[in-house]
Order: structure tokens, then C-alpha cells, then sequence
């Protein structure tokens, strides 16, 4: 099984730790990964302004560099999405949706691809989980509070394999952070008091790791932890899955 | 009623000035949404109740020339005269022409979202003719002389402090005195002498039934069978999507409406009109303002389906954190949002981005519209149309060039990440929406691309 890995601009620019820590799980779990070089973005900065026009090169890009594997998987439910959901090229209309088929958010291609029941990870720490919007109403990595149906949630599945874990609930468990890519400078106000009331919700229940699929939402957040100064660390869930038990630490 | 010009995110901007206010609003909000959710969980085929009603409005949008003729003739058999309106100018001059023809100076009129819409009431004043909405949230709006900011909870925006006020100044309710029942009482008084004194009524329609000509109005105060069984003259004002093919459907729309709305399972009225009592007349007008077009567009088609629930304003984190007026608009929030370019593209450009598109709204909406979808669809419509900015066009030309060639991107990203380092300043700063009241993230020296060739390539 040959795995590329797709790696968001802002994550390569910006959180290269995540990147690691997706690749490096992924081996672990036995996968043959590799990042093609040269990529740059899915094009949904520019889709979600309104110019989806602008994004037929960021297309042609990314068929390029991911039409031979039969796996993609990347740390970013929203970019994934978008791929899944916009990713069109006139040229090569059935590459791009080869391409859409078979790309997967990195959590789901855990639980859904890979099965996996059981992780080699200790992380002993109060969490909270941010469910981003993309991933969980677009891609469906968890069920909706809106909807009268059965709860379930991918990444929680993943986080309670982790050992030490210990998760916290929120008031509102799928409430948007209020990042909505361009939005959080076009309406800054609204934004940044979106994601204030996130984090007042995890601090309030204790957490001192929030976690989520999605580095964007998460950078979001940790930009307003950091300007109130709050203890409270963020990191993307790849980083606490691929987190080492203490018997590999010291062996 | 003043059009607003500001747009929304100026206008969201200054709600967001008093974050206590705004923590009020939105945790108010959520309490009818969190209402809502217990209503639909007690109900197991909630899914299928939204799917069934999605498909009977489908049904309607795809017949709806047939179902309003068939609407028309059941409601001439019953006695009751019909007035077509292509658009709200036509509506308003319908309305006007029929209250002079019975000398009509002063009238009630019950919730109807549709005269907001087509701005009926400051009409009526230019006319000479006094309106009383007679819906207390309604009517607390107008004596503070401002529009609803949500179409189910018109005055949610305001404090029982302030409607004491309001009343006090306008009611004579005793100074300082914020008691609900109180104030209610006082509402009640006066509303009383109105609706005896009101020879015409003005009131909205939820459900026109195609098969029987008769239309059914929703409401918990009572208010418009109050209005319309005391007056002579009732004048029903509807949009044309309001049909249903058969009162069973009722089955399936009354149940969903209230609990998605407020969270009661019904309406404490849901009163059926069908046939005007003899001696008195009964009006039913049908507007369009530009239901055919919106049902010519196939991305949008579906936001007809809009039972006026207001659902999707009670979950939108966005709306609750922005208040109903920062729309500008009649109808506020997510369905406000893509109903609105339809009737101006330029005036409502800004409303398709006031989202995350996170989509909640679609998931929590009684008829299952895709909202943000259709949001996102807006955007790529009104950019094409022309309303944007040349500035946000060259940034994204710009953003574009840079993410269309690999070996720009990465020369830019490191040149950037090193101006971060070197020079915060440039980036953190008044300038930088994002700084303002958020760090930016720490650059680090190696992208992940870097990374990855000086680890994994060189092996």
C-alpha cells in the first residue's frame, strides 16, 4: 500500500511537527509513505473567497503529484475536503476523481482504512477535543449534535487507544472555533470571539492539551491562548497518537 | 426603517463591542437551540419527519405553477378574492388600494415576514394608514422603532430592561418596572383596544393548502385570529412557496415548525382559514419579489423550501454573536444569507461570507436546505458578477501565482518565515486583522518540504 502524503501550505510553512508526526505514525502503523515534492495547496483559500476560478493550477498540481498512490492521506480534515469535494480538472477529469476517491483525512484513514483497534502511544494529559467543522460535518469523522442519530467520533475512537489519556467534556462539543479560513480576518471581531468561547470551554473543563484534526482551527485557537497567555498547549492529533509509551522511550 | 449601508462585518464588529451583551445573546440563542434539540430527540423518526418534508417542498417547487392555480380556484370556490403581486411595490400597492377602498386609517396586523420583506409598513404610513403589529415581540420593535433582528423572535436583541423602558415611554408601565408579566399585561391592555377597534387585519400565511384553498396561520399569542376574526376586512399575505399540495401534509410541517423554531412540540394556535364569514372579506395575496427567479437558479432552488423556522439563526455561532440587524436584511442569518442576493446582489454581496461555512444550519433545518453549501455557491456567483473589491481580486491573483508554481511557494514561504524571525514587527502590527487580538504562529527555520529532504531524501 503506497500512502502520499499531502502536507497543507500552512502546515509545511508553519507546523512542520505535524507533518512528522502523520508521517512517522503512519509508518509505525505499517504504511509505505511518501511525500511528493513540489506540492503546494488544495486551492480552498481562494474556493472559499469565491475564486474558484483562480484554483485551476493548484489542480493540475495536485493530480500531478498524487494521481499514482493509492492512498492520499494529510493532518487536515478542511483541505481534505475541500479535494474531495472541488477537485476538477477538465484535462484529466478522471485522475481528479481517482484522486477524490481515494483521499482520506488521517484519522479516518486510521479507523476506516487501516482498522486500527489498538495504539503504541502514552500521553498522560486532560484533552479536549476540538471537533472541527469540515471534518466532522463535511467529511463525517463524528456525528452531528444537530442530528437525531447515534453518536460516534473517529478521532475519539483513536484517543481513547491512547494510554493516559484522559478526555473532557464541553458544553458544547461541536460548536464552530470561528477560524472559517479568510473569515478570521474579514470578520476579525466575530472570529476571534468564537474562538475565545472555545477555549473558555476547554479551560473551564480543565484541559491543558486541546487537540483536533484540523492545524488551521487549532492555530486559531492557539493564537488567541498565546496573546491571553493561558497555559493551555495545543497540538494536532497526530502528534498525540504518535506519542511513545515509556518502554520505547527507554529502550 | 432606514436601509442600512455598512455591511457586515462593520456592523458585527460593533455588536462585538460590548462582549457581555454579545455572551447574552449567543448563550440566549443557544438555550432555544439546546430547547430544540430536546423537542427533536423525542421524537425517533425526527430524520425521516425532515426528509419526508424536504421531498413534499421539492415536489411543490417542481409543480408550483399547477399547485397555485389549483390554490386559486379552491379559494375563489370559498369565497375568498385573490391578488397576484409580481414584486413587493405591487404587493404594497394591493394592500394599500384595498384598506382606502374600505377607508381604513389604523389596522392590526399579526407576524408576517413577508411585509418586512417587502416593506409594507413604512408604505402604509407614507398612505396615511396607522399599522399595530400585534405580536409582542413584533410590537416592541416598533414602538423602538427598529426591524426584527430574527424572524421568529423579533426583539431577542433586547433587554426586559429596556422593552420597561420602551413601555414605560410609550405604555405608561410605571418607571424601573422590567417584570415580564407585568409588561405583557400592559401589552395585552393595549393591544385589546386595537384589535376592538381594527375594522382590517393584515396576517402572514405558513401553509397555503392547494387542495382546499384554505391557508393555516401559526402563532402563540393568538394574535392573528384575533385581528382576523374581529375585523371586517382580513387581507392574508403570502410568498407563492408557502404552498403544500394536502392538509396531511400538515402532519409532517406542523410538527417540525415549532420544534425547530422555539422548541414547543406545536404552536399553541395553528389556525386553518378557509372561508370568510358572511358580509365580511377575505384577501389573500400572493408575492412573488423574486420567488421565480430563485426557482429559475438550480443552485439555489432549494432555498424556497424555507419554512421560516428561524433553526438555522439559532445555531449559527456567527448569528449569535452578531445580532439579526448586522444583516441588514428582513431575513437574518444563514437562510437570510442566500435568500438575500437574490433580491439584490449588490446591496447583499457581504452576507455569503458573514459564515465559516461550517455547516450547521443545513443540519439542523427542518427541510433539509443545503445552506452553506449554497453559500459557498453565492460566493463564486457574486465574484463572477463583479461585486467584489479590486483589492481582494489582486490579493488572490496574487495568493494564486504563488500557489500555482512549487518553486515560488517555497521561496516565498522561507523568505516569509525569515522576515517573521527577523523583522516581527513587519507582520505584527495594527495592520495584521489576525494580530490584532491573536498571535500569529511561531516560524519555524525548516518547512516540512525541508525537512523532509534533509531527512528522508538524503537516506
Amino acid at each position: 500500500m503506497k500512502v502520499g502524503l499531502f502536507i497543507p501550505c500552512y502546515i509545511d510553512q508553519f507546523y512542520p511537527q505535524v507533518g512528522i508526526a502523520t508521517l512517522q505514525l503512519l509508518r509505525k502503523l505499517g504504511c509505505e509513505v511518501e511525500y511528493p515534492q513540489g506540492q503546494t495547496c488544495c486551492g480552498q483559500p481562494m474556493a472559499n473567497s469565491g475564486y474558484e476560478h483562480l484554483t485551476h493550477q493548484c489542480n493540475s498540481l495536485f493530480i500531478e503529484h498524487f494521481a499514482g498512490y493509492d492512498y492520499i492521506v494529510g493532518p487536515s480534515g478542511s483541505c481534505v475536503l475541500h479535494i474531495r469535494e472541488h477537485l476538477h480538472d477538465a484535462e484529466q477529469e478522471p485522475a481528479a476523481a481517482g484522486i477524490r476517491s481515494r483521499i482520506y483525512e488521517l484519522t479516518e484513514f486510521l479507523t476506516d482504512v487501516l482498522k486500527v483497534t489498538s495504539l503504541p502511544a502514552r500521553f498522560p494529559c486532560k484533552v479536549g477535543l476540538h471537533q472541527s467543522c469540515h471534518g466532522q460535518r463535511g467529511l463525517g469523522l463524528a456525528q452531528m449534535s444537530e442530528l437525531v442519530a447515534a453518536p460516534f467520533s473517529k478521532p475519539l475512537q483513536l484517543l481513547q487507544m491512547v494510554d493516559g489519556v484522559e478526555l473532557v467534556e464541553l458544553d458544547r462539543k461541536d460548536e464552530c472555533c470561528g477560524f472559517g479560513g479568510t473569515f478570521c480576518v474579514t470578520e476579525e471581531a466575530v472570529s476571534v470571539k468564537m474562538g475565545k468561547d472555545r477555549v473558555a470551554d476547554h479551560v473551564k473543563h480543565g484541559a491543558t492539551v486541546i487537540t483536533g484534526t484540523d492545524v488551521s482551527c487549532l492555530m486559531h485557537l492557539e493564537g488567541i491562548l498565546r496573546r491571553g497567555h493561558q497555559p493551555v498547549k495545543v497540538m494536532h492529533i497526530a502528534e498525540i497518537l504518535n506519542q511513545t509509551t515509556d518502554e520505547q522511550a527507554n529502550s | 426603517m432606514n436601509r442600512q449601508t455598512a455591511d457586515h462585518a462593520t456592523l458585527a464588529d460593533k455588536f462585538n463591542e460590548n462582549e457581555p451583551r454579545v455572551n447574552w445573546h449567543d448563550e440566549t440563542l443557544w438555550w432555544v437551540r439546546a430547547k430544540r434539540d430536546k423537542q427533536a430527540w423525542s421524537i425517533p423518526e425526527w430524520e425521516q419527519l425532515r426528509e419526508a418534508a424536504s421531498q413534499i417542498k421539492l415536489n411543490v417547487l417542481g409543480n408550483l405553477h399547477g399547485y397555485l392555480l389549483q390554490f386559486e380556484q379552491q379559494a375563489r370556490q370559498n369565497g375568498a378574492i385573490i391578488h397576484w403581486a409580481a414584486d413587493a411595490a405591487e404587493h404594497n400597492e394591493i394592500v394599500t388600494a384595498i384598506l382606502k377602498q374600505h377607508g381604513v386609517k389604523r389596522m392590526v396586523k399579526s407576524k408576517s415576514m413577508l411585509t418586512e420583506e417587502c416593506h409594507l409598513n413604512p408604505h402604509l404610513q407614507a398612505n396615511g394608514i396607522e399599522v399595530i403589529d400585534t405580536d409582542l415581540g413584533e410590537r416592541i420593535v416598533q414602538l423602538a422603532d427598529e426591524p426584527p433582528s430574527h424572524i421568529v423572535l423579533p426583539c431577542i436583541h433586547k433587554k426586559k430592561e429596556e422593552i420597561g423602558e420602551l413601555f414605560h415611554e410609550h405604555l405608561g408601565t410605571p418607571a424601573g418596572n422590567a417584570d415580564p408579566q407585568l409588561l405583557t399585561a400592559a401589552a395585552r391592555a393595549h393591544l385589546r383596544k386595537e384589535f376592538l377597534a381594527s375594522r382590517a387585519a393584515i396576517t402572514g400565511v405558513n401553509f397555503a393548502v392547494a387542495e382546499t384553498g384554505e391557508m393555516v396561520v401559526c402563532t402563540n399569542e393568538g394574535n392573528a385570529d384575533m385581528g382576523a376574526h374581529l375585523a371586517d376586512v382580513h387581507i392574508a399575505c403570502m410568498g407563492i412557496e408557502k404552498i403544500i399540495p394536502q392538509r396531511k401534509h400538515l402532519g409532517v410541517f406542523l410538527r417540525l415548525l415549532a420544534r425547530s423554531a422555539t422548541g414547543q412540540p406545536i404552536t399553541t394556535y395553528s389556525s386553518h382559514f378557509r372561508t370568510p364569514v358572511p358580509g365580511k372579506e377575505l384577501h389573500i395575496v400572493l408575492v412573488d419579489n423574486g420567488r421565480s427567479r430563485q426557482l429559475g437558479r438550480e443552485d439555489f432552488r432549494n432555498s424556497l423550501k424555507c419554512i421560516r423556522c428561524g433553526a438555522c439563526m439559532n445555531t449559527c455561532p456567527v448569528y449569535r454573536r452578531s445580532g439579526g440587524h448586522s444583516y441588514h436584511t428582513a431575513v437574518a442569518g444563514p437562510i437570510g444569507a442566500i435568500l438575500a442576493p437574490n433580491l439584490d446582489m449588490k446591496d447583499y454581496a457581504d452576507l455569503p461570507f458573514a459564515s465559516t461555512l461550517c455547516g450547521s444550519c443545513s443540519n439542523v433545518c427542518p427541510v433539509k436546505i443545503d445552506i452553506h453549501q449554497q453559500l459557498y455557491k453565492w460566493r463564486q456567483v457574486l465574484v463572477k458578477e463583479g461585486h467584489t473589491t479590486a483589492g481582494k481580486t489582486a490579493g488572490m491573483k496574487m495568493m494564486s501565482a504563488v500557489l500555482s508554481k512549487p518553486g515560488t511557494f517555497k521561496r516565498a514561504g522561507k523568505m516569509g518565515r525569515w522576515v517573521m524571525r527577523a523583522f516581527p514587527g513587519m507582520v505584527n502590527n495594527r495592520l495584521n486583522p489576525w494580530y490584532k487580538q491573536r498571535d500569529m504562529p511561531a516560524p519555524p527555520k525548516q518547512s516540512f518540504a525541508e525537512w523532509y529532504a534533509a531527512n528522508e531524501e538524503k537516506k
